[in-house]
Order: C-alpha cells, then structure tokens, then sequence
C-alpha cells in the first residue's frame, strides 16, 4: 500500500506543475488570475464562518451530552456487518442535506479522533467523493414544474451509498 | 433542513445531559465550540485561497480545451437526446468541467442554463426527460479533480499528508458516480 501513498505524494505537485506550465505557455497573467481566484476561495470561507460555528455547537452539544455513545451502542451491531465506522454515522447522514453542516462535522471528526486517522481519512474521503445531492436537486428542480422525481431522488442517493461504502473500503486499503 | 434538525439536536442534547448528568461537559462544549469553529476557519482561509487561485489559473487555460475533447464522447453517451443541440451540448459540458475543477460557484449557473433549455425541449412537462434527470444527477456525484476544500482543511488541522487521500477520492467518486448513472438509466430510464 506503500505505493499509493507514494504516488498521492506525486500528483499534487505534479498537477501544480502542469498548471503553471500551461498559465505560462498561454501567456495569461498568472499571478493576476491566481489573486483574483485566490480572493473568491476566502469569501468563500467568509461566508462559511457563521454556519461552522453553529455546526461546531450542535455537534459540540451533541457529542459532550453522552448520546452518541448510547446510539454508536445500538447501531454497532448492525454496522459490523458491513464494517462500516459507526463514529461516520451523523457525517453519512448530514451529507446529503447540508454542504457547510457536512464540512463542520467532518472537520470535527477529523479533530476529534485526528485527521491523519482511520476515522479522519474517510470522513475525507466521503466529503470529498460525494455532494449535497438533496439541496442540488432542490436548487436544479426550482425553476420547473415538476418538483420531485422519485427516479432521481434514488438514483443519486444511492450513488451517495455506495461512495460512502467505498471511501470506507478504500481507507482500509489504505491504512 | 437544518431548520428542523438543528434545534433538535440541541434541545436532545440539554435533555439528554439533564438524565446523564454530563451537564458539566455540556457547559463546557458551549464555550469551546465557537472557539474551534474560529480556529478552523482561520487555518481554512489560507489553503482555500490557495487552491481557489490555482484553479482560476486552469480555468483560463488551455487545459480547458483539453479536457472539453476528452469530454465530449462522454457527454454523446450520457446525453444521447441531445447529439444535435450544440447549444445545450456546450452548456453541459461547461457544466460538467466547472463540477470537475471544483469550480461550484461557476458550475451551478451553467448547470442551471442547460435545465432551463433542456426543459423547453421537454415535451411533457409533468415530468423530467432523461436528459435532464441525467445532468442533474452527474451534478449530485460531484466528479472532482481536487477536492480542494478537503484538501484545505486537513491542511489546516495539520495532516502529516494532506493529499493521501486523494486517490481513495477518485476512486470512491467515480464508483459513486457510474452506480448512480446505471441505476438511472437501467431501471428508470423512459423509452424515447
């Protein structure tokens, strides 16, 4: 599994390089077009600040009250069976309804049991394999007539299934 | 959503700490919360400004072009209702790119267009076509080539390597993705 981790080492800067060469053989200006990009990315964490920390006080509220352990005891069994981490639960369930209420969960996950962890890697990757599918197919659907599509509903959502099972099956190869 | 479900999980969370007695605890996490929240997004803001500025450097690219090529024998597959509507061909693909760069704020816009010409071409309007049930889908898998907002944030909670995950990403993506396309098309797509 060595190898894998060696070639993740190598596509950041890789990509990184590729980027730059192109930026410098289209003859854009680079540094220009970087401020401008750079600039939306923090007005863009702005504007998750106030989400975050309601998120953070929630879970916060949740996590120090107990009922986490009394639930993670009920449903342990059942996850078992398909080995997945019952500690990914309230991120599995919040990820399709919320964006910024999933990143401030995953984040605390990632801080909670530490990012470089088991428990940290797949909360990665779940938020970085799948998407707020609800609130995309409300935005997508909110200019038409027809408002739900039952078709579509379980098309996606069982994409978000099976990615999460994924991101659980690969971070074990992984680690 | 979260309309509903935040109070409930603050209100269970007072009465359930008034049973258990970890009221102290509770009082406790009230404080620090907002304190963490703070000390997340301040870590954030450097890497998501990174990684944002980088991709504006690929959107004005020609990696751009690139890509718009590979794409499109993708696109005649998933889309076949539109092989001659160029225009819509273009928007989806744009579309498609933006998700794929990460680039959401450009992606939702876009994605929006290609619904509202898809829909006048839609001859029955009580229900989706398959066009459009297909690009909304393939914009609920979120297929991307850097998560950067991840990225950020294991860079910012000081991950040994941020990027090791990024392979599992891919993979779990693209998984998630074709699952969701083959369901869609095979147990409910209606026969033109």
């Amino acid at each position: 599994m060595n190898f894998f981790t060696e070639l993740s080492n190598y596509i950041i800067p890789l990509i990184i390089g590729i980027i730059m060469i192109a930026g410098v053989r289209d003859k854009i200006k680079v540094f220009d077009i970087f401020i401008k990009g750079a600039t939306e990315g923090i007005e863009i964490v702005i504007k998750l600040m106030p989400t975050l920390i309601g998120i953070f006080f929630s879970i916060g509220m949740l996590r120090s009250s107990g009922i986490f352990d009394i639930v993670t005891r009920i449903v342990k069994p059942i996850l078992k069976i398909i080995k997945f981490p019952p500690e990914i639960i309230p991120l599995a369930l919040i990820r399709p309804i919320s964006g910024s209420g999933a990143i401030g969960v995953a984040t605390d996950l990632m801080k909670q049991y530490g990012v470089d962890s088991y428990i940290g890697n797949v909360a990665s990757v779940i938020m970085g394999a799948t998407e707020t599918t609800i609130y995309t197919i409300a935005v997508y659907t909110s200019g038409l007539k027809v408002k739900k599509s039952k078709e579509l509903l379980i098309a996606s959502l069982s994409a978000d299934v099976v990615g999460m099972i994924a991101a659980v099956v690969f971070c074990r190869i992984l680690s | 959503m979260l309309n509903t479900i935040w109070p409930f999980f603050i209100l269970i969370s007072i009465f359930f700490s008034f049973i258990s007695g970890n009221i102290e605890s509770l009082n406790e996490s009230i404080y620090s919360s907002t304190k963490s929240a703070i000390d997340v997004v301040i870590t954030l803001i450097g890497s998501t400004a990174l990684w944002s500025g980088l991709i504006k450097i690929v959107s004005n690219t020609r990696i751009i072009t690139w890509i718009t090529n590979i794409m499109n024998p993708i696109i005649d597959k998933l889309f076949p209702e539109s092989k001659k509507n160029e225009k819509v061909r273009k928007l989806i693909s744009m579309n498609i790119i933006s998700n794929f760069l990460g680039i959401g704020n450009a992606a939702t816009p876009i994605g929006l267009k290609a619904i509202d010409v898809l829909n006048k071409e839609n001859k029955e309007k009580a229900h989706m076509s398959n066009s459009m049930m297909m690009l909304i889908l393939i914009n609920t898998a979120s297929i991307q080539l850097i998560p950067t907002t991840i990225f950020a944030i294991r860079q910012s909670l000081g991950s040994n390597d941020p990027f090791r995950i990024i392979l599992p990403v891919w993979g779990a993506t693209i998984i998630a993705a074709y699952t969701g396309i083959v369901v869609l098309k095979n147990f409910f797509r209606k026969r033109p």
